[in-house]
């Protein structure tokens, strides 16, 4: 059977006055129905776009998706008419973003805003849709559900706001929930909550999780498959315990290395990846890591490793064996 | 809410008292009202002097806003110009409603106002309604339509538009589509008046009419409308909650009309709120090309005879409608935007 989703040499670039700013470049994956996965990296990555491309939210002009395949249930999305496009988004695939603050509109009421996609996708009356509406914000753990339902989102703190659109996301229980940074702006305990939120509907659901991230603390509880993302390229691609457990990349290395913990003495300094991520406008050759790498050899500078498989479902984009420091 | 309706209109009086007061002084220094009286003859100077002292001219500057503003019942005035006050007056003052008589036609200022502002209302709200209508649609187009051929047309006609002088438009319109279009044997609009005096004051012969002068008036403004129209719209659909809109697959018109419009609107209606009220007073510069008797002809014409009661009538009714559609406008924003209150 084909997989829920299938990602095939997705290319998405952006057409600038500066030049062409490559900000993914040929990623694959597939989810399968009921999985989480996890796509790690630093900011500007190609992290969002990478997903937004598959929800078809790119601005066009300047952007263009110059290369690859989204099948969904087999059907490639980008082939689809923007009509098409519309049946697919919130109905089948949905998708809660970084910054909740600006991502409602602030003179609709939350009600309004969470029956829309009701009544557009499932051809609810606006009473259905209002009834249906309460449930969801009571699913979510909006206190109340009954009065809020027509408060405006100013009306909302932050975590309720997230709450709201993760309501809004899951208002005709799609098939895969795409999170994009959902907890950045809110504060830990809020973003402790929110994880949980969606871990217990995914399982009361049954719906596929992407979530993307630059915290890798937050994966580990919550994902099932990790993809380690750099300069819009996957480096590393594994289990959970792989990547935490075992992990292959210099890349993945360095970030896990830099992520404090409890279980370490407090006196040693936290490490840190020398450097600047490379600018997407004008990629290296070679691998887009190596000036930053502490394993380089010259074949870094020359080729750019495309992922291979190392062990069971772990893969990495890497010459080098990090566990002898010589070439593989 | 009641109470700030309440406290806002407190507000206006003495707002509206010092606007009078600058106004009278200005409406008064602006010519000598006596200077047109005799037509093309020449005031004898003891006419001249009996006609002051009859109109009250003679008293200082600061007696006649009084006079003006409370009226002149509780005083003799000087009936037949000798210098000797007579009897009480009859003037009652625009505090009771009385703006007084016109200098040239010797009729309430009311009743002259009266007369011409249904006209100017028919005019200008049929403009208002083009405008808004027209630049809607350019700009929200155009901005949907970022940097689309047709996008570089409405920008270039607009910076004509924008850039032209209303008499120079008004001239053009009417060479064109009534001079040309008679010589071409085409049906032409007429260029004069509100309806043909051989016809009669119908709504076909009026509409017909008024078709030149709303173009002047509506092309000035669309064009400016509209370039505001488009950076607001442009601003609003590169907001995040836009793309929330897109993500749950509504369709792109529900997207623009039901998120993106209202949140553009709401910069869009202190616009209007502050056009609104000098709607009122006619395009005195259209008006006059196309002989509309309308406010905007009747304030020229007394400007120009420096009919001072009548001037002033004009000027304070708008003065008091642009401060109460402030009012207005403020009371709508807390009904488009959520986020306002006020207590």
């Amino acid at each position: 059977m084909a997989p829920l989703l299938e990602v095939q040499d997705l290319t998405t670039r952006f057409y600038t006055l500066d030049g062409i700013v490559h900000a993914v470049n040929g990623i694959s994956y597939t989810v399968e129905e009921g999985d989480t996965l996890g796509i790690v990296g630093e900011s500007g990555c190609g992290k969002s776009v990478s997903v937004l491309s598959v929800m078809g939210l790119i601005p066009e002009p300047p952007g263009k998706i110059a290369a690859g395949q989204v099948l969904y249930k087999g059907q490639d999305l980008l082939q689809l008419d923007q009509k098409q496009m519309e049946r697919i988004r919130g109905k089948e695939i949905a998708m809660v973003f970084q910054d909740p603050m600006t991502s409602l509109n602030p003179v609709l009421t939350i009600g309004h805003q969470i029956g829309e996609s009701l009544i557009v996708h499932l051809g609810m009356g606006q009473k259905e849709a209002r009834r249906q509406s309460v449930e969801l914000l009571d699913m979510v753990g909006i206190p109340q559900a009954a009065d809020r339902y027509s408060d405006y989102p100013h009306q909302f703190s932050g975590g309720m706001r997230q709450r709201a659109m993760i309501a809004m996301a899951l208002a005709c229980s799609p098939n895969i929930f795409i999170a994009d940074e959902p907890t950045t702006a809110l504060d830990v305990t809020i973003q402790a909550q929110i994880i949980d939120l969606v871990k217990t509907l995914r399982d009361q659901l049954g719906m596929a999780v992407i979530w993307i991230t630059h915290d890798l603390g937050i994966i580990a509880g919550l994902a099932e498959k990790v993809l380690v993302m750099y300069a819009g390229f996957f480096i590393e691609r594994g289990s959970v315990d792989d990547i935490y457990g075992d992990p292959r990349h210099p890349y993945t290395l360095a970030l896990l290395k830099s992520v404090p913990r409890v279980d370490r003495t407090s006196k040693e300094r936290l490490a840190v990846i020398s450097g600047l991520p490379p600018d997407l406008l004008g990629l290296p050759p070679g691998c887009p890591f190596a000036p930053r790498c502490t394993y380089m050899v010259e074949q870094c500078r020359k080729e750019n490793p495309c992922l291979e498989p190392i062990g069971f479902g772990h893969e990495i984009a890497c010459w080098v064996d990090v566990t002898t420091g010589r070439e593989r | 809410m009641t109470r700030y309706i309440i406290r806002r209109l407190l507000q206006t009086i003495p707002l509206l008292l010092i606007i009078s007061v600058i106004l009278f002084v200005l409406a008064n220094k602006m010519g000598d009202p006596l200077a047109s009286f005799g037509g093309r003859r020449r005031i004898r100077s003891d006419d001249r002097e009996r006609l002051t002292r009859k109109l009250g001219l003679d008293k200082p500057i600061l007696v006649q806003y009084a006079i003006w503003l409370v009226g002149n019942d509780w005083m003799r005035v000087d009936i037949d110009g000798d210098g000797i006050p007579d009897e009480y007056g009859t003037r009652k003052g625009v505090l009771r409603g009385d703006f007084g008589k016109s200098f040239m036609e010797k009729r309430p200022v009311l009743e002259i106002i009266r007369e011409r502002v249904s006209n100017t209302l028919i005019l200008m709200l049929t403009c208002e309604v083009v405008i808004l209508i027209f630049s809607l649609l350019i700009g929200i187009y155009s901005a949907l339509r970022q940097y689309s051929t047709l996008d570089y047309v409405f920008t270039a006609f607009s910076f004509i538009g924008y850039s032209m002088p209303i008499f120079w438009l008004a001239l053009i319109l009417m060479y064109i589509f009534a001079v040309n279009f008679k010589q071409w044997g085409l049906p032409y609009f007429p260029t004069i008046g509100m309806y043909d005096l051989a016809v009669g004051r119908t709504v076909g012969q009026i509409a017909w009419h008024m078709v030149l002068p709303v173009a002047t008036i509506s092309i000035m403004s669309v064009a400016g409308y509209s370039r505001y129209v488009r950076s607001q719209m442009l601003e609003v659909i590169s907001q995040d909650y836009i793309r929330t809109a897109y993500a749950k697959g509504l369709p792109e018109r529900m997207v623009i009309m039901g998120h993106a419009l209202k949140n553009a609107a709401l910069p869009l209606v202190t616009i209007v709120g502050m056009d609104l009220p000098l709607l009122l007073s006619g395009a005195v510069v259209t008006e006059s090309i196309f002989a509309w008797p309308g406010m905007g002809r009747l304030f020229w014409s007394a400007a120009q005879d420096t009919d001072i009661p009548v001037l002033m009538g004009i000027l304070v009714i708008i003065s008091a409608l642009v401060v109460i559609f402030q009012i207005i406008t403020d009371i709508t924003y807390t009904f488009l935007d959520p986020r306002i209150r006020y207590n």
